[in-house]
């Protein structure tokens, strides 16, 4: 890249940037050069500033007529080579699914921003927690990242188009009204401290690449549409070579591969935080926007004496079972801490495995929990009143 | 002694063949029809993506020797969108079935008639789903039967060349399998157009449209039976419309040139009118 245009792409430096922005710059500072999307409130933001932004570096941007087309539109803008980004609010996600699950299958790398709201109305929810893992047709793995913060949605929209790109694979940024609409400080790095991962191409002639041939849980090179590699892409079952055949070990070994290659490389993609675990006796577990009143809820804790920590997850798809085993395994209480009738719940439910005791600590009204509900909700299962 | 081998088995890909088209299916005959016309132009077939959505018509392109997508039912031209806007050297061409383009497609088929995609479609009609074992569809013809009009069809059939000239295509025909001249000359003078170039080819489904609407599953008397219901554009602008009703009209309706589509943040060029 050249000076000019990195610093078109990068804006390094300090901003006080709505989430939606964020969004849109961290694409940019990752690469990307398609954007499509269709209008739906809270994300709006995204699609018009990518509108000017994209016509800025020379990228293409594309309203199309509906979600599928904004989701399809992706996928095929990336096998020509683009990196490509969607974004849309739960009504348009539920659209896209179709899309999603034709990514996951053709192992096409995007990534889809949903801003989580609910029905109808613009207001805050993660109750599209479990479409965003379940969404999509078929036996595979998603990748899902759950920023908490304006600097989260650029830091994990970079990420997700280097996971996108590297595993050959739809990349999910599950956003939230709360986030999405709100106004924080953002720093920017300079465009050489911004790790950006581009997909591995080919590097044989046509006649000695096998389109779809990687260890089982592999990831092949991809290569542009013009290369000259001349690949049948389907979502149909279909052996190393590309070519559609019903059997079921072609099945296997395909849907076997694409799911290996996101549960195999476990460490490089599941990420969480700890804050005041080393000797948590209670932990609260939670994600999103959510994570932030649970955070002041346990420095509250801290302050009170009581042994108390928070495992915030950033990757929520694939689930951090070994970070929430351990935790279960260390402590005696988890608070599962979310907005929604109480769906991650059941996952950290799964993983302790009766470890310890799960408490669920769920609203669904619109806003983010309170750090004072945390803590009432913890002090009714304490038994004992917190001053 | 050498095996003959067909000159156009060349854009075929390697091992692709026996097809899985029934017998008598139209479909094989427009893969047929597409690579004359592409050695006719002499097509670069490194610079060329071909999709197919889902159903028998979408199985063309698996067997074109190029970058082919395939298995979305209907979605073929936010495909082709978005491979455009990212790379308009690319040719790209579409092959969707009636199902495909004017029923689950039909919005995206509207909307890229009216911003000139620079694409051509090929859209084979042979008025049923086939490959799902007959059902009625957007473009069957009134009172025949299939598996879901088991007391004969409702609905008025759908022109969907009209469509598109409605929503702006700028190079509109209908031919149908009866005739491959003409359908040869068309897809060639379509993959020459510079613009939204879509050609309806009218097509025989034996086994699952034949042996319920017209009585035969015989592909010859499917494609008889679509040469009596046809008149060429000449023959039907002397007619009244209600002559032409639940008739295939034949003959290139538009061909025009306006500017093409190249997304909303790239402005067009003088080279690219």
């Amino acid at each position: 890249m050249v000076e000019e245009e990195k610093r078109r792409r990068v804006l390094s430096g300090t901003h006080f940037m709505m989430g939606n922005f964020a969004v849109v710059e961290g694409a940019l500072a990752a690469g990307c050069d398609f954007f499509a999307g269709y209008p739906i409130t809270p994300a709006n933001e995204i699609s018009e500033q990518m509108a000017q932004r994209m016509a800025e570096v020379g990228g293409a941007f594309l309203q199309g007529e509906d979600e599928l087309c904004s989701v399809y539109a992706v996928t095929g803008a990336s096998l020509a080579g683009a990196k490509a980004m969607t974004a849309t609010a739960s009504a348009g996600y539920n659209y896209m699914q179709e899309g999603i699950e034709y990514a996951v299958a053709g192992e096409i790398p995007c990534v889809i921003v949903d801003v989580q709201r609910c029905r109808g109305e613009n207001y805050a929810t993660q109750a599209d927690v479990m479409q965003a893992r379940w969404g999509a047709a078929g036996d595979h793995e998603m990748v899902v990242l759950a920023p908490s913060s304006v600097q989260e949605l650029f830091d994990f929209t970079v990420r997700a188009f280097n996971l996108a790109e590297k595993y050959r694979t739809p990349v999910i940024v599950l956003s939230e009204t709360t986030i999405a609409l709100m106004r924080e400080n953002l720093v920017i790095p300079e465009p050489g401290q911004i790790e950006i991962v581009n997909r591995v191409r080919p590097t044989v002639p046509r006649d000695q690449f096998v389109p779809f041939a990687a260890e089982p849980d592999g990831v092949p090179p991809l290569p542009n549409f013009g290369d000259g590699y001349r690949i049948l892409h389907s979502i149909n079952p279909h052996d190393a070579d590309g070519d559609i055949h019903w059997k079921p070990d072609v099945y296997q070994k395909l849907y076997e591969r694409i799911t290996n290659k996101i549960t195999a490389h476990y460490d490089d993609i599941v990420k969480t935080e700890s804050f005041y675990l080393d000797d948590a006796k209670i932990g609260l577990v939670a994600y999103g926007s959510e994570s932030r009143p649970a955070l002041e809820a346990v420095r509250v804790l801290r302050e009170r004496g009581v042994k108390a920590g928070l495992l915030k997850l950033s990757t929520i798809w694939p689930v951090p079972e070994r970070e929430i085993k351990a935790l279960a395994d260390q402590c005696y209480l988890l608070f599962a801490v979310e907005m929604n009738i109480g769906k991650y719940a059941a996952e950290i439910e799964r993983v302790s495995n009766g470890a310890c005791e799960v408490v669920r600590i769920t609203k669904n009204l619109g806003m983010v929990h309170t750090t004072r509900e945390i803590l009432d909700d913890v002090e009714k299962k304490l038994g004992t009143p917190l001053q | 002694m050498t095996e003959a081998v067909n000159p156009l088995r060349k854009y075929l890909r390697k091992d692709s063949l026996p097809h899985f088209f029934c017998a008598g299916c139209g479909s094989a005959q427009v893969l047929n029809f597409f690579v004359q016309a592409a050695e006719a132009i002499n097509l670069d077939f490194d610079n060329l993506v071909t999709i197919g959505g889902v159903g028998c018509t979408a199985r063309i392109p698996v067997y074109l020797d190029t970058e082919t997508l395939h298995g979305i039912h209907g979605r073929t031209l936010p495909w082709a969108t978005g491979i455009k806007l990212h790379n308009p050297d690319l040719k790209v061409v579409i092959f969707a079935g009636d199902g495909d383009a004017a029923a689950i497609g039909g919005n995206h088929l509207i909307h890229a008639a009216r911003r000139n995609l620079d694409v051509t479609m090929i859209m084979v009609n042979n008025l049923t789903y086939g490959m799902t074992g007959g059902q009625v569809g957007p473009t069957t013809l009134r009172n025949l039967k299939s598996t879901t009009t088991p007391y004969g069809n409702l609905e008025p059939s759908f022109d969907t060349c009209k469509l598109v000239i409605a929503a702006g295509g700028t190079f509109v025909a209908r031919s149908s399998t009866f005739r491959p001249r003409m359908a040869i000359t068309a897809i060639r003078k379509a993959l020459q157009h510079k613009g939204f170039s879509f050609i309806e080819i009218i097509s025989q489904c034996p086994t699952n449209f034949g042996r319920k609407a017209i009585g035969s599953g015989d592909p010859v008397a499917g494609v008889k039976w679509i040469e009596e219901n046809s008149l060429t554009s000449k023959q039907a602008s002397e007619l009244p419309d209600d002559q032409l009703d639940d008739k295939f009209v034949l003959g290139t309706f538009v061909d025009i040139s306006r500017p093409v589509f190249m997304g909303g943040s790239i402005f067009p060029r003088e080279d690219q009118e």
